[in-house]
């Protein structure tokens, strides 16, 4: 074990080394590295080897089933950012900026189960990859394509950043990226982010697939045994959350009012409910989720998987408490500067009251939990610019094989992006990028979702509500100021305008998108303003796997009817 | 039409109730030591799920059934993906 003397120089004296947790760390990260590569030749025909196509390299061969699907989506949607950050909000300040996250991902699969079958279907019956690509077969407007195109990559690109602030805050509790070496003390994580670049590249989607399946079962055993253990190792949860309630009424010097509260006041439950339900409309609106879906293998797998997904967030649920419990530790969530950084708090929890090997797999698993939804979303970034801006942008006929080719290489642009962003910017800038992301990606949901059942819509309406929610979005986000730094995007809860009734932006914002699209739709109609043509047709949205698809359809009737197809207006 | 209305309304109360906030911000009843806010949002994701399992039960059986009642010369496939629509 060479390479742990060689990581150990990264380290400063301030925070030892715990050796056997490390060397499991790095055990685990070579065998899901050597199992990344390996997938590059799961369930794949000699045909189909070298990954020649975008169904292949970024859906899996659009194959998985109810099992494959089931670990694929709760490795991509239960991000190891969330890991740190939902304990770690509610370590500082309770219930309100973390346990919303159990609501939001309940609420989450009614609505997948409504919507996803049919997205599904559509996409599979036109060879759909992207959620821009449903958009511009339904629309035929290149200007709604480009603007859900770009906003899916720019929304996407911060939350890969945090998943690297995930796996840097597993490094710092293990002791390594500090040091006097600037680059020495980042070397692990660009280690590890070359490696995962280096399997997306040559696997696609099938190494993020394989790797969820380890990836979950560690956090699974993680979780339960501490959920377990530290409960009654701390003298319960009574006396668990009493010490929590005694932390949450301390006075807070910058605001001089309390840090926070176990149970939210009146005055949040419209921030609480509404955090939830917007988190929850947008989570499949992003194109990592969505990159998920497609990858399934028929109509229903998605529909069973959102009966069985929900398990993950009853173990989220028990993660988030661990932040209560933390409290009663005593847990000091010291950073390598000295000063106290809560998103350290699970990770020390672990290393603190866990034998070394244990708290090795724990981190482990979370640390491998950065490195999945990273993979999946880099993909999915890449599949929305080769398809939606090389192809339809820049080169109109390229082939299946040329889409492969650049959405490989833009993986490795999209990657490397993400880590100058943690490297060189702060922190703080992620965390505000992927606050706006949240609010920017619900912006596409009026011209997915109302595409999934109606037409009715006219194509300049969706865009001009998407402007206005992205402009409201953005400008609300900014005018949060946090009271303690004086710093701009200080937060996602503001008050809905000419009201004083505080509620997630996104909401606000997303309601200001649905008004626009529809006045405008009833304006550009009674001006008969040309609509676009729709490639889709009624059928297509309930389409299951053995039904033809267009492309084999039109080969076969291309022959008695040379017409091209001009069925909607 | 029925087998939708029950399922679309399984759906909305999958929904709605984890969302009202006010009928469970409160402490008591704790169950083991955890306040009723934590546990009853912890117990919809079972319910939820159970939901979720009626409703799949109940869809897929009006989908095969709208299938089979289609029939099935040339363009079967999608005239029955169309009545499945409706």
């Amino acid at each position: 074990m060479s390479i742990i003397t060689l990581l150990s120089q990264a380290a400063t004296p301030t925070k030892p080394i715990d050796g056997v947790a490390l060397a499991v760390v790095i055990a685990i990260f070579v065998l899901v590295t050597v199992l990344g590569f390996l997938s590059a030749r799961w369930r794949t025909t000699p045909a189909e080897r070298g990954m020649r196509s975008l169904d292949q390299w970024g859906l899996g061969g659009r194959g998985f089933g109810n099992w494959i699907t089931w670990f694929l989506l709760g490795g991509d949607l239960y991000t190891a950012y969330t890991f740190i950050a939902v304990p770690a909000a509610i370590w500082s300040t309770g219930a309100v900026s973390g346990f919303f996250a159990v609501p939001y991902t309940v609420v989450l699969y009614p609505i997948v189960f409504v919507l996803m079958a049919r997205l599904w279907s559509v996409s599979h019956r036109h060879g759909f990859v992207t959620p821009a690509d449903f958009v511009g077969g339904r629309y035929g407007s290149k200007a709604l394509t480009t603007a859900i195109a770009i906003t899916g990559i720019v929304a996407t690109m911060p939350y890969i950043a945090l998943q690297l602030v995930g796996l840097k805050s597993v490094l710092t509790v293990l002791g390594l990226g500090s040091g006097t070496n600037a680059f020495l003390a980042d070397l692990p994580l660009i280690i590890a982010f070359v490696i995962l670049a280096a399997y997306t590249y040559t696997a696609g989607l099938r190494a993020p697939a394989s790797i969820a399946v380890v990836k979950d079962l560690l956090i699974y055993i993680a979780v339960v045994v501490a959920i377990v253990y530290l409960p009654a190792h701390f003298g319960g949860w009574g006396g668990i959350f009493d010490a929590a309630t005694t932390k949450m009424a301390t006075i807070n010097p910058a605001t001089k009012t309390a840090v926070g509260a176990i149970i939210p006041g009146a005055t949040s439950f419209n921030a609480y409910w509404t955090l939830a339900l917007g988190s929850a409309m947008a989570l499949f609106m992003y194109p990592h989720s969505i990159t998920g879906v497609l990858a399934t293998k028929s109509r229903n797998t998605i529909r069973r998987n959102a009966v069985v997904l929900p398990l993950y967030s009853l173990m989220l649920g028990f993660l988030a408490l661990l932040g209560y419990v933390a409290i009663k530790a005593g847990t000091m969530p010291v950073g390598l500067d000295g000063k106290i950084n809560p998103q350290l708090v699970v990770p020390q929890l672990f290393l603190d009251n866990f034998p070394s090997w244990f708290a090795g797999i724990a981190l482990a698993a979370i640390a491998v939990g950065a490195l999945v939804p990273a993979a999946i979303m880099s993909i999915a970034a890449s599949n929305l610019f080769t398809r939606n801006i090389y192809r339809d942008l820049i080169k109109p006929g390229a082939t299946p094989a040329q889409e492969a080719r650049v959405s490989k290489i833009t993986s490795l642009v999209v990657k490397f992006g993400a880590l100058l962003f943690v490297l060189v910017m702060d922190q703080s800038a992620a965390i505000n990028m992927q606050l706006l992301g949240g609010i920017w990606i619900l912006q596409t949901f009026p011209s997915i979702v109302a595409g999934l059942y109606t037409r009715w819509f006219h194509r300049w309406a969706l865009l001009a509500g998407w402007a206005a929610g992205i402009l409201y979005g953005t400008w609300a986000a900014y005018n949060v100021v946090n009271p303690a730094t004086n710093a701009h995007f200080g937060g996602s809860i503001a008050v809905i305008p000419f009201t004083n009734i505080p509620v997630y932006i996104a909401i606000t914002a997303f309601v200001i998108n649905a008004v626009v699209s529809v006045v405008l739709t009833l304006i550009f109609k009674a001006a008969k303003v040309r609509n676009g043509i729709d490639r889709t047709t009624a059928s297509d949205y309930g389409a299951d796997e053995n039904d033809p698809t267009v492309a084999t359809l039109e080969e076969e009737v291309s022959w008695v009817d040379p017409e091209p197809d001009r069925r909607a207006v | 039409m029925l087998p939708y209305l029950i399922s679309g309304i399984l759906i909305a109360v999958g929904i709605i109730f984890p969302l009202i906030v006010p009928i469970y911000a409160r402490t008591n009843p704790t169950l083991g030591g955890i306040p009723f806010f934590y546990w009853y949002q912890m117990l919809w994701v079972f319910i939820d799920a159970g939901l979720l399992w009626i409703v799949y039960a109940i869809i897929r059986r009006e989908d095969d059934r709208r299938r089979a009642a289609v029939a099935r010369p040339i363009v079967s496939d999608s005239a029955a993906g169309a009545e499945a629509d409706k």
